[in-house]
């Protein structure tokens, strides 16, 4: 990349950079080239980093009210909705944070499923991705516990559950999860400490997977290699950072309502009741971003298998860039492929919408069919689609194809192009 | 347009998971109320407020506690306003255990504004033990802690009926058709005229649940009148700023667009 | 890189110059809750005052209580003591008070129990005015709490207080 000539203008910008190129960093990331035809879906990445800082903020001035304790968390949580100046604002932005966190990370996993974005020379960014999912997945799943009320404490004793199905150690190691025999103080202060860490091993892999990505440079809708920098690039600032946040912004507007007018729409009421060890709730819920995994969990009827099928479905993710064997990335030039990534859309959606119900009758079978299908997708359809599929011709470069004919809309073409896309 | 219904559909499913919540698992269809605190700018009736405080008061407070409210709230901004005065009158009322003094004594005083509202019974077992085994909920946050909130704890104050002739009932649990399961441990609370309104309001077991659920909605969410309000200037804000930033954004694309 | 070059951003042009500002004005107004958050909140506010019984203090005895989480001093001061305190000419002092306002009732003198110095807490009758004396820094404070030699800049604050009754003040 070009960057590394970069020389300060002035002398102590030239001593300081000697010595810590910060000042290098600093052009590198302003003009780093980036292709000129991403469309909005590429803006999740910047909206998913303000999100890590929000809820980072946010989490750091809870944690200065909040008291992680079995008696008096559900009460600090309550002087701070009614004492703390702001302290409402504060929670509830917390709270519906994590949701949007969740809601612009699976728009972003599947921004990438569409257009091949994990595919080489870019697997590494996307298992960092995926390890980033996974703990925030703790992590939201921590924090759920914290308020203390009955779904916090009935979710955390289904979930540390799960490890007893481990054969022998399986009781070991839930007693060791707990602290005791139970879900009680010990797993309350001990979630609390691990929920206010992990976010910054999050931050840490965010920082990796921005690294990872800058080396290979950004995918584009059409999925082509393009040469850096030129007519197919434009510097990230100030083209890309002014699209990012007019994206952040019409993001915020939505966040604003969930925030101001519906903050409890996305919870649980039963949360709001003191957490209670004699009295379970009629259903168990986990929160909407995790119960595409809590249906596949209940639709095998083997606790183990049932534990391994759940973890199974995010490794599968894991090692997707070898089990799709296309050479093409983008879906638009994948006609089949792309009927295959609207059905696996709605049945994850189909997934989620079983993880809310109870686990009987017809909704368990689709369930079972969804979860089969799931499966389906990734270890069958994706290998064997890669080798069979007749893909679309492919254009050479971003501004290739219009070069003969409009070669003053070149940029309005790509637009055109990144709508139908969508 | 293809794609854009794929999207719609999409979208629809997930806003049905959502909402799944609000469609299963329900007794009966809840009583709807225009409540003055729902809408866009909605805000509490005051009048209404220091009457539900008086029906909490006179009827409920025997036995559910609102353990998270203090006096001083009843004064406070967005809630029932009483005048400090009034608050404190209030407050006097109550005998609330401090201490130890100079000698490890603890003491009773009357309370002040800065105390929690004192609760019927020293805990949850003398609660249970009162009242046949039944724990009655603290009611501070009672509207969030229920599915359908105010409008479901209107509904169940007015939800007594006799039972279906098929069912038995124990001693002390009676037949509400919006309880979950139709059988609750608490009486009917609620007559015509149980309370005397000092405002005059005839006290109609609708007009007293109307009251009481508005104070208790307050009760669980004292800052929903500051909610509405920011609300309504960040969204404002919101789309000014990015009317601007998309104005911006042409503007500097544009640099390049016309060049290409 | 090249398109930009050849066109640098315009700072003069008036829709960013306009966004920029607006975007200052909501940053800033997002940070305020923020900062505001580790202010006393609405119940530690609500415990401003207190209410002491004082029927059991002798003449020259002391009780201490905790007023907002710091220690008061109430103290019923001998004949003798009241007469140091008001002897004292007021130009000797670092930081002149008449006694007489400092305890508007001379048998009774309630001030905060810290030392303006660095916030400790000085002990009773030590130092060079057998009255109280800072450990911390060497601070000796005369029989009305005033600040007579050592680092401390000001006289030991007297709080908002009222009797009540004979036998009870109310501070704050």
């Amino acid at each position: 990349m070009s960057d590394h000539d970069y020389q300060p203008s002035s002398k102590l910008g030239k001593w300081f950079n000697d010595r810590l190129p910060l000042l290098t960093l600093s052009n590198h990331l302003q003009e780093y080239p980036t292709p000129k035809n991403l469309n909005y879906w590429w803006t999740f990445g910047g909206i998913l980093t303000f999100c890590l800082i929000t809820q980072i903020i946010t989490g750091i001035i809870l944690g200065m009210h909040y008291i992680a304790h079995a008696e008096l968390a559900f009460g600090s949580v309550e002087h701070i909705m009614r004492d703390v100046n702001y302290g409402w604002l504060i929670r509830y932005v917390h709270a519906n944070g994590a949701s949007m966190f969740f809601l612009a990370v699976y728009i972003h996993i599947f921004r990438s499923l569409y257009y091949g974005s994990y595919k080489s020379p870019r697997e590494v960014i996307w298992i960092i991705g995926m390890i980033i999912y996974f703990l925030m997945m703790a992590t939201a799943f921590m924090g759920y516990v914290l308020p203390w009320g009955q779904m916090s404490f009935w979710g955390a004793t289904v979930i540390t559950n799960l490890f007893s199905a481990i054969p022998f150690i399986g009781e070991s190691v839930t007693n060791w999860l707990w602290g005791g025999y139970s879900v009680d103080n010990p797993t309350l202060t001990r979630f609390f400490s691990l929920h206010y860490l992990l976010p910054f091993l999050i931050l840490g892999l965010v920082i990796l997977h921005i690294w990872a990505l800058h080396v290979p440079g950004n995918n584009n809708p059409i999925g082509i290699d393009i040469k850096k920098p030129s007519k197919d690039t434009v510097p990230f600032h100030p083209y890309i950072v002014i699209k990012d946040l007019f994206a952040l912004l019409l993001f915020l507007i939505v966040f604003a309502f969930f925030v101001f007018y519906s903050p409890n729409i996305l919870g649980h009421a039963d949360n709001y009741i003191e957490a209670d060890p004699l009295v379970t709730p009629a259903h168990i819920v986990p929160e909407w971003y995790l119960l595409p995994f809590y249906a596949i969990l209940r639709s095998v009827p083997d606790k183990l298998l049932g534990v391994i099928a759940m973890f199974a479905s995010i490794f599968v993710l894991v090692i997707l860039p070898w089990l799709d064997t296309s050479k093409v990335r983008s879906a638009i030039f994948r006609p089949i492929y792309k009927q295959f990534y609207w059905f696996l859309v709605a049945d994850v959606l189909i997934l989620g919408y079983m993880g809310a119900m109870p686990a009987e009758g017809a909704y368990l079978i689709i369930a079972r069919v969804a979860t089969a299908y799931y499966f389906l997708h990734f270890l069958v359809i994706l290998p064997v689609l890669g080798r069979k599929e007749k893909t679309l011709d492919i254009p050479l470069s971003i501004t290739e194809p219009v070069l003969g004919g409009f070669p003053n809309q070149a940029t309005t073409k790509n637009k055109q192009n990144n709508r139908e896309n969508l | 347009m293809k794609k854009f219904l794929k999207i719609l559909f999409c979208t629809s499913l997930l806003l049905f998971n959502i909402n799944y919540t609000k469609a299963a698992e329900k007794s009966a269809e809840l009583l709807k109320v225009d409540w003055s605190f729902k809408s866009f700018f909605g805000k509490f009736d005051r009048a209404s407020l220091q009457r539900g405080y008086q029906v909490y008061n006179e009827v409920c407070a025997s036995c559910h506690s609102v353990k998270y409210l203090s006096y001083r709230n009843l004064t406070e901004k967005g809630g029932p306003e009483f005048t400090e005065e009034e608050a404190k009158a209030i407050a006097s009322n109550f005998e609330v255990t401090d201490g130890p003094d100079s000698t490890g004594e603890m003491f009773t005083r009357p309370a002040r504004l800065s105390d929690k509202f004192v609760m019927p019974y020293a805990n949850d077992e003398e609660a249970k033990s009162a009242n046949g085994g039944a724990y009655p909920p603290d009611m501070s946050v009672l509207v969030k802690a229920r599915k359908g909130g105010a409008d479901y704890i209107y509904s169940l104050l007015l939800g007594y009926e006799d039972p279906p002739a098929d069912m038995e009932l124990d001693d002390g649990v009676y037949y509400n058709k919006f309880m979950y399961g139709n059988k609750i441990k608490m009486s009917a609370p609620l007559s015509d005229d149980i309370v005397e309104y000092s405002d005059g309001t005839k006290a109609s077991t609708e007009q007293m649940s109307r009251d009481v659920v508005t104070f208790l909605m307050w009760a669980a969410e004292p800052h929903l009148e500051q909610r509405h309000k920011f609300g309504f200037r960040v969204i404002i804000y919101l789309i000014i700023i990015s009317i601007l930033v998309y104005f911006s954004m042409k503007k500097i694309w544009s640099r390049i667009e016309s060049k290409v | 890189m090249s398109e930009s070059d050849k066109k640098k951003p315009n700072r003069r042009d008036f829709i960013l110059t306009a966004t920029t500002a607006a975007g200052a004005v909501g940053v800033g107004a997002a940070v305020w809750p923020l900062i505001d958050q580790m202010n006393p909140d609405a119940s530690v506010k609500a415990l401003a005052s207190t209410e002491v019984d004082i029927s059991g203090v002798e003449p020259g005895q002391s009780i201490t209580v905790l007023w907002r989480g710091k220690p008061v001093f109430i103290k019923r001061r001998t004949k003798e003591e009241i007469d140091s305190a008001r002897s004292v000419d007021l130009k000797e002092l670092k930081h002149p008070e008449k006694d007489e306002d400092r305890a508007k009732n001379p048998e009774w003198l309630v001030m905060l129990g810290v030392c303006t110095h660095l916030g400790c807490v000085p002990l009773a009758d030590k130092g060079d005015y057998n009255a109280w004396f800072c450990p911390c820094h060497g601070s000796h404070y005369d029989t009305s709490g005033r600040i007579r030699k050592g680092p401390a800049p000001t006289n030991m604050e007297v709080p908002k207080y009222v009797f009540v009754n004979n036998t009870t003040i109310k501070i704050g």
